[in-house]
């Protein structure tokens, strides 16, 4: 049997995971400004790095951190940030430069309770919309969010590997709970992480269009210091890379930028389904809630109930087709959230009211209950019994 | 459900708790088990209250809080206020009776001991106080063997305070055996 992963087992704390993976990725640079509860992530960054040869900036301010991070990738290298909901509000207008001018770069918010700096060292998961529609103008983003110290690890890469294979920002959307808590975990080998690196020109500087795209909708990236010259701007641009007002160019790159992710949603966009073969009533959780979520789940299905979840592991672009598919086959939707509904909303326009979907909700700087998320699986199975 | 043991530890921040809870986990996960240790603290970065807690098990822990733990550890009179009524019917609370005077009623089995007390006067040093605890803790409960538990307090202490540590230990494991006080519920 082939086996991808060392036997011995580590104890490590989801903050961790992410340092590690980034850096299995082959994250080079950090800049960032830290802050509870993701500075753990800027610490270990501070200590890796430099012994791999990479750099590591405490920055003035989590603006100045994200325009780091989007000039070291324009440089070529692999380059991340972390922050929480007080710096990723501060660095949503260099995160659309980036979705504009389609340089690679990840971006980790451990979410803590919000608004304004809300409760630093307590759970939330209130950014969700923030890190789809936080910066402005009709741009694409990839969101994922980890459930576990290892996926934590895992989806670092994949943030990364996603991030350089569309030149598009990627959002690892942690949480307090997922980002302190340290458990048991047994990792890949380093050198069987699946690694992609952005797609470089194959002509000379003088033919090179850095906004012509190839045909999967990403055009290749020249480093800065390479030789390539060209321009960079937050303004629509053209082939070449020079500002325009033109509508139709306007119009094209709009939707090429659209289409460079959504034409690749089977690669972009991933679910984990757990005892959804028979299930009756489906949980809807992602992150933290998720693990509270498959206690819920398991203690309905040892009480009888058929009950299952889904977990979106991408929760940006939203995991619609599968979101939609069980519509058709369960009875009840239930979807457990630290907010008020935000993923709900996405639940509900995915089924388009051909199935009952509910919220479990908790905004109190907890971790969302097990019990209470069994309870309301309790109530939709009493209303099935008795309807 | 496989059987699965839940620790809180509690006290003020500045006493290692959070320390304590990691090598707790990490002891369990030397000796092939799951542990997920998660954790609580106020606004301070000391004094304010901490609370550190260890879930142990043979099987998947998915739910990574505690929900009535088996074992308390108070080091501080909020903490005994806070969490000793919310213990597991029949669970240990052990107490640290240098800085908690007033025990509350709880339907746990209590050892009251004079953990940082004992810490300072034979080790030398307060500090280890957490160290002492979890010899206690692992000698009342043996929830993991004295050998993972040294191994594990080795690879997470600072260098150069390894005699100091093993010291706090092996008291900890000795107040266990002798210094037990079972105060009546």
């Amino acid at each position: 049997m082939m086996s991808d992963v060392v036997e011995m087992a580590r104890l490590m704390q989801g903050n961790e995971a992410v340092v590690e993976g980034a850096l299995a990725a082959g994250v080079r640079f950090y800049a960032g400004y830290p802050i509870t509860p993701s500075t753990e992530i800027a610490e270990l960054m501070a200590e890796r790095l430099p012994a791999l040869g990479g750099k590591f900036i405490q920055m003035e301010d989590e603006i100045a951190s994200m325009a780091a991070v989007i000039g070291a990738s324009l440089a070529g290298v692999k380059a991340l940030t972390a922050t929480s909901g007080p710096g990723f509000s501060l660095k949503q207008e260099n995160i659309g430069f980036a979705a504009m001018a389609e340089i690679p770069c990840v971006i980790v918010n451990v979410q803590r309770w919000g608004p304004s700096t809300g409760i630093p060292t307590a759970p939330a998961q209130g950014d969700v919309m923030q890190a789809r529609w936080g910066t402005h103008g009709d741009h694409p983003v990839i969101v994922l969010c980890p459930a576990s110290v290892r996926e934590a690890y895992l989806l670092a890469i994949r943030a990364v590997n996603l991030s350089e294979k569309y030149r598009v920002p990627v959002i690892l959307l942690m949480d307090e709970v997922i980002g302190h808590m340290r458990e048991r975990v047994v990792l890949p080998r380093a050198k069987e992480v699946e690694v992609i690196e952005r797609k470089k020109p194959s002509v000379e500087p003088k033919d090179y269009y850095p906004y012509r795209p190839g045909d999967d909708g990403v055009p290749p990236m020249a480093s800065f210091g390479e030789g390539y010259r060209y321009h960079v701007t937050g303004l629509v641009h053209d082939e070449k890379g020079n500002p325009t007002t033109d509508p139709q160019v306007a119009e094209s790159l709009l939707l090429r930028l659209h289409r460079k992710i959504y034409d690749h949603l089977d690669d972009v966009v991933s679910v984990e389904g757990y005892q959804l073969e028979d299930a009756e009533v489906t949980v809807v959780a992602y992150g933290a809630a998720a693990r509270s979520a498959k206690r819920a789940v398991k203690e309905a299905r040892a009480a009888g109930i058929k009950a299952g979840l889904l977990r979106p592991v991408t929760i940006w672009p939203f995991p619609e087709k599968e979101v939609a598919e069980l519509a058709g086959r369960v009875r009840h939707i239930i979807v457990a959230e630290m907010n008020l509904g935000q993923l709900k909303g996405e639940v509900e326009r995915a089924v388009r009211g051909r199935v009952g979907v509910s919220g479990v909700n908790r905004v109190n700087g907890e971790l969302i209950t097990f019990e209470e998320i069994l309870s309301a699986i309790r109530e939709v199975a009493l209303d099935a019994q008795s309807g | 459900m496989e059987e699965t043991l839940e620790f809180r530890l509690s006290g003020s921040g500045g006493q290692g708790l959070i320390l304590a809870g990691v090598i707790l986990a990490e002891a369990a996960i030397r000796e092939g088990k799951n542990a997920v240790q998660a954790q609580s603290y106020g606004p301070e970065a000391r004094g304010g209250a901490s609370k550190a807690e260890v879930i142990i098990s043979e099987g998947e822990i998915d739910y990574p809080k505690v929900v009535l733990p088996d074992v308390v550890l108070a080091m501080s009179q909020d903490a005994a206020d806070k969490y000793a009524v919310r213990v597991k019917k029949g669970g240990l609370l052990i107490i640290d009776n240098t800085y908690v005077k007033n025990i509350p009623a709880t339907s746990a089995r209590v050892y009251a001991l004079p953990i940082s007390r004992l810490a300072r006067e034979k080790v030398g040093k307060e500090m280890v106080a957490n160290i002492v605890a979890l010899g206690i803790l692992a000698g009342l409960t043996g929830a993991v063997s004295r050998r993972t538990l040294e191994e594990a307090v080795l690879s997470r202490i600072p260098r150069g305070t390894e005699s100091l540590n093993l010291k706090a230990l092996e008291l900890g494991f000795e107040m266990a055996r002798t210094f037990t006080v079972k105060v009546p519920a």
